[in-house]
């Protein structure tokens, strides 16, 4: 189910200002990839080329390749709309739909997309919602707004919401720099679960994080402010942490930068 | 020392004295009681004894709480009462004018009133009613809202989601110069082209001139509340695989609609007391017309105008006049209660 992500030669622009610059790299299915990077290098940019989300922003276009298993993600006649539902998205913060319940936020991908039956609906979103451990916690009050969640519930919720629509990739932008140490640890027990099904890709700025939860680790950099952020390697996360081959990276991780 | 050459000017202890919590009320009184008698002893109109209570009642609060609580506290009071003076400013018309309506009113305004057309009614005798008049209004402001408040809503979408560039713009700089339209214009407006395909009056007319009305105020509520909504929240819909006009449709909409439908609601008050354009395009008629597209109509605050000025100083007529202003006010009012309602109702829920 988990699909293979190759970028080859990829640039992205805001305007006229280049935010990143000749990314190369290969994501594996069923494996969690983690960018680290200081802040403005360009990850969450790149995170959103992945799955299309870059155009969103007014002025944003992109050059380059992005093979989801062979296709072009950027070829022509893709539509945009279809890639985002192979390619789903956890933000930075908590962003239940405020009008809607619990129930109905999990089954929001599915029923914005088209009909399904209650009975249907109601496994799909038993299922997705146990996938996020969230399901213990909300089983009695699905009805109700999901704003009345905790935040880290309200997290787990928005996971839930993007794999109930079954995506083969999951990005994750920063999904734990809003909460506390427990509803950090709890995300991260599920990033592990979740490569059992899916491809991850997940910005932290947490070293940490990124060294317990990440397979390969990417570093990003910029060489000065309003450069273009770079690709500095992309390695096993062991080896990025232990040994890497590039100075600057050693320099970042053991905190010597800059 | 640099540092020993600044006084420290902080009072040595933390606490300081303090006018007691009923200070403003009794100052509030002593200027009332002075004002009263400066009014009497100068033989002043009731209005001057409001403004010298207001002005005593500030520098009086000033003067004591300078005295006993310091200046800064006496600057903070000042502020505080300004603000009150402000308000009940603001509020005595309000008051009044309801109050004055609501008492003229009644004195005509029953079951059968509302029942009842001016048919066969001179202007000049008792009798009659706004039948008619609430017909006229409702068909005419209710196709007037079939009309603006989509297109508006459907504007302010435009702007708001898709618009960018020199088209957004020009659609933006349009509907602030509309909002300043005057409504004799707007009425105008549609009259020459009524003259143009030869129509005699009609309350669709009106409609179209109230509709022209109405779009730029939908439109700017409606811009103001989609901007509200957070990015985010379309991001999270678009990451869903979610195309865009779901989105707007699906998220978007309903997370604001309960502003949108303030926002309408305040377009449909405003547009129901307009008098000119239903007087040139409508025309006013005494008998009961059900038909909008066909022939004169009335409406109540034309119904209001031709009360007081066609009857020649009637007390009847003017009675009738103050009725139909209480029906119109409960009309705005009940659809104010309407919209307030609705927007409680669609309120993004919150609690667990």
């Amino acid at each position: 189910m988990a699909k293979r992500i190759d970028v080859s030669g990829l640039t992205a622009y805001y305007g006229s200002h280049k935010a990143i610059e000749d990314i190369s790299m290969t994501v594996e299915p069923r494996s969690v990839t983690a960018f680290i990077g200081p802040s403005g290098c360009g990850k969450s940019t790149f995170l959103r080329t992945l799955n299309r989300m870059h155009e969103v922003t007014p002025g944003g276009r992109v050059e380059g390749k992005v093979l989801l298993d062979d296709e072009d993600l950027y070829g022509t006649g893709v539509d945009p709309v279809s890639v985002r539902r192979e390619v789903g998205m956890v933000f930075q913060r908590p962003n239940p739909f405020p009008t809607m319940s619990i129930f109905e936020n999990v089954a929001a991908g599915l029923r914005l997309n088209g009909s399904y039956k209650k009975s249907e609906l109601s496994d799909i979103v038993e299922k997705s919602l146990k996938g996020a451990n969230l399901w213990n916690e909300v089983k009695d009050r699905l009805n109700k707004p999901g704003s009345g969640l905790s935040g880290g519930q309200q997290q787990r919720l928005c996971i839930a919401r993007a794999i109930a629509v079954e995506p083969k990739v999951l990005l994750m932008d920063e999904p734990c720099s809003a909460l506390d140490p427990i509803s950090t640890l709890a995300i991260e027990d599920l990033i592990g679960e979740l490569k059992e099904r899916f491809t991850i890709v997940i910005v932290t700025h947490n070293m940490q994080q990124a060294a317990r939860v990440s397979d390969r680790t990417a570093f990003f950099n910029l060489s000065a402010v309003g450069q273009p952020g770079r690709l500095i390697e992309i390695d096993d996360t062991e080896r990025i942490f232990s040994n890497p081959s590039v100075q600057a990276t050693e320099d970042y991780i053991s905190g010597r930068f800059g | 020392m640099s540092t020993a050459a600044v006084t420290d000017k902080r009072p040595s202890t933390l606490r300081a004295a303090s006018l007691p919590k009923w200070s403003p009320w009794a100052i509030a009184g002593g200027s009332i009681v002075l004002a009263i008698a400066i009014g009497l002893a100068g033989g002043l109109t009731k209005v001057q004894w409001g403004l010298i209570a207001a002005v005593l009642f500030i520098l009086g609060t000033y003067g004591i709480a300078a005295r006993v609580e310091g200046r800064r506290q006496a600057k903070d009071r000042v502020a505080t009462s300004l603000v009150w003076v402000a308000f009940l400013i603001a509020v005595v018309p309000l008051v009044s004018l309801v109050w004055v309506t609501i008492s003229r009113g009644v004195k005509v305004l029953n079951l059968y009133f509302l029942t009842h057309s001016m048919g066969v009614v001179a202007d000049s005798e008792p009798g009659g009613g706004i039948y008619h008049a609430i017909i006229g209004s409702l068909e005419q402001v209710g196709l007037a809202t079939l009309i603006g408040a989509p297109i508006g809503v459907m504007t302010a979408i435009y702007l708001v989601e898709y618009g960018r560039g020199r088209l957004a713009s020009a659609v933006t700089f349009f509907v602030d110069v509309m909002t300043g339209i005057p409504s004799i214009v707007a009425g105008l407006f549609i009259l020459s082209l009524m003259l143009i395909f030869k129509m005699q009056p009609f309350g669709f007319a009106g409609s179209l001139a109230l509709a022209i009305l109405m779009m730029p105020v939908v439109v700017r509520s409606t811009e103001e509340m989609l901007k509200l909504v957070p990015n985010e929240l379309r991001e999270a819909s678009l990451a869903l695989g979610v195309p865009k006009w779901r989105t707007i449709l699906k998220v978007v909409l309903p997370t604001s609609i309960g502003g949108i439908t303030t926002g309408i609601m305040l377009a449909i008050a405003r547009i129901a007391g307009e008098t000119a354009p239903v007087l040139l395009l409508v025309f006013g008629n005494p008998f009961i017309n059900n038909n909008p597209f066909e022939g004169a109509q009335a409406s109540l605050p034309l119904y209001i105008y031709q009360q007081y000025s066609q009857s020649a100083g009637a007390n009847a007529a003017y009675d009738r006049a103050w009725a139909a202003s209480l029906t119109l006010i409960a009309f705005v009012m009940i659809l104010n209660l309407v919209a307030r309602g609705i927007a409680r109702w669609k309120a993004p829920k919150t609690g667990r």
